[in-house]
């Protein structure tokens, strides 16, 4: 019983590193920052709740408790990594539009605009009237 | 029951947060998880003027499953991109993804899952609220891409928001 735990435990940790590592070595060799912002991504979702998961299997079987812990962080995480990753991208839109970054703009080149009128809202205020706009009421 | 209670699922959200953090259920755990639970949907009515409905029968479970599941065999595929492409033979891209839903929830959710999901992060939307500009590390096909994200993600959103 607790050999197979142990077993369960480990491959989960060494699982949750592996792609930890992946993650970083990502950041590391892609090109340019929107290619790099894939890594973090990663290692955040698959990564960490290998790592979690760990650790909820290491507190049941060794010290006979169960913790929820691990469930609130990953629903913490999964309310606010993509909200990051969303930032950094639009300031790197920004940066790159304004020709502040004095860095290749990536594989894909400049982003395309948005149908035939009209722009991303990092650069121009959100339109009222429209059915996903906040700045209704 | 409306004015006791102007939103339900924001207050058995902050119950079960609230007993996860605890760690224990104690009937003074709940006692007080069920204050907060009362009072704080009351004093954050402003910060949501016309929410949208939601619904959290069979198509949110399916939703949440199917998520996951994207999440572990994405993690996967941007895994072997890393160690083993060369970075000139990325095809990384801009996708435009057209929005048909129509609250800011909704949109913001689905932004969210495109981001969890490894390969592809979402940066912005449109002024207008219906583009969303979609990098994707590494794609064959832009428009076979965008119809998965429409069809996969989109069409589930839709029936969830009301």
């Amino acid at each position: 019983m607790s050999a197979i735990a142990d077993i369960v435990i480990v491959s989960l940790l060494l699982l949750g590193a592996g792609f930890a590592l992946i993650g970083s070595w990502g950041l590391v060799r892609l090109p340019t920052t929107m290619e790099r912002l894939h890594g973090p991504t990663k290692a955040t979702t698959l990564g960490l709740g290998a790592l979690l998961i760990a650790s909820v299997v290491y507190f049941q079987t060794r010290l006979g408790i169960w913790t929820a812990h691990e469930l609130l962080i990953s629903l913490f995480l999964f309310i606010t990594a993509p909200i990051s990753a969303n930032m950094i991208a639009k300031v790197h839109l920004h940066r790159a539009r304004t020709g502040a970054a004095n860095e290749p703009i990536g594989i894909a080149g400049p982003p395309p605009r948005p149908g035939e009128k009209g722009d991303w809202a990092t650069f121009e205020a959100p339109k009222r009237e429209t059915p996903a706009s906040t700045a209704n009421s | 029951m409306k004015r006791l209670l102007p939103h339900p699922a924001l207050s058995a959200m902050l119950l079960i947060v609230w007993l996860l953090m605890a760690n224990t259920i104690t009937m003074g755990g709940i006692v007080l998880g069920g204050f907060f639970a009362l009072i704080l949907p009351k004093f954050t009515q402003p910060f949501w003027p016309d929410r949208p409905r939601m619904r959290f029968g069979r198509a949110f479970l399916t939703y949440l499953a199917i998520v996951v599941f994207d999440i572990v065999v994405a993690n996967f595929q941007v895994a072997r991109l890393i160690l083993f492409r060369r970075n000139r033979d990325l095809r990384a891209r801009w996708l435009i993804v057209p929005i048909e839903l129509t609250t800011p929830e909704a949109i913001t959710m689905l932004a969210g899952t495109i981001s969890l999901t490894p390969g592809t992060v979402s940066s912005d939307v449109s002024a207008d609220g219906r583009y969303l500009l979609v990098h994707a590390l590494d794609v064959a096909d832009d428009a076979a891409e965008v119809a998965r994200i429409k069809t996969r993600y989109q069409a589930r959103l839709q029936r969830i928001f009301v």
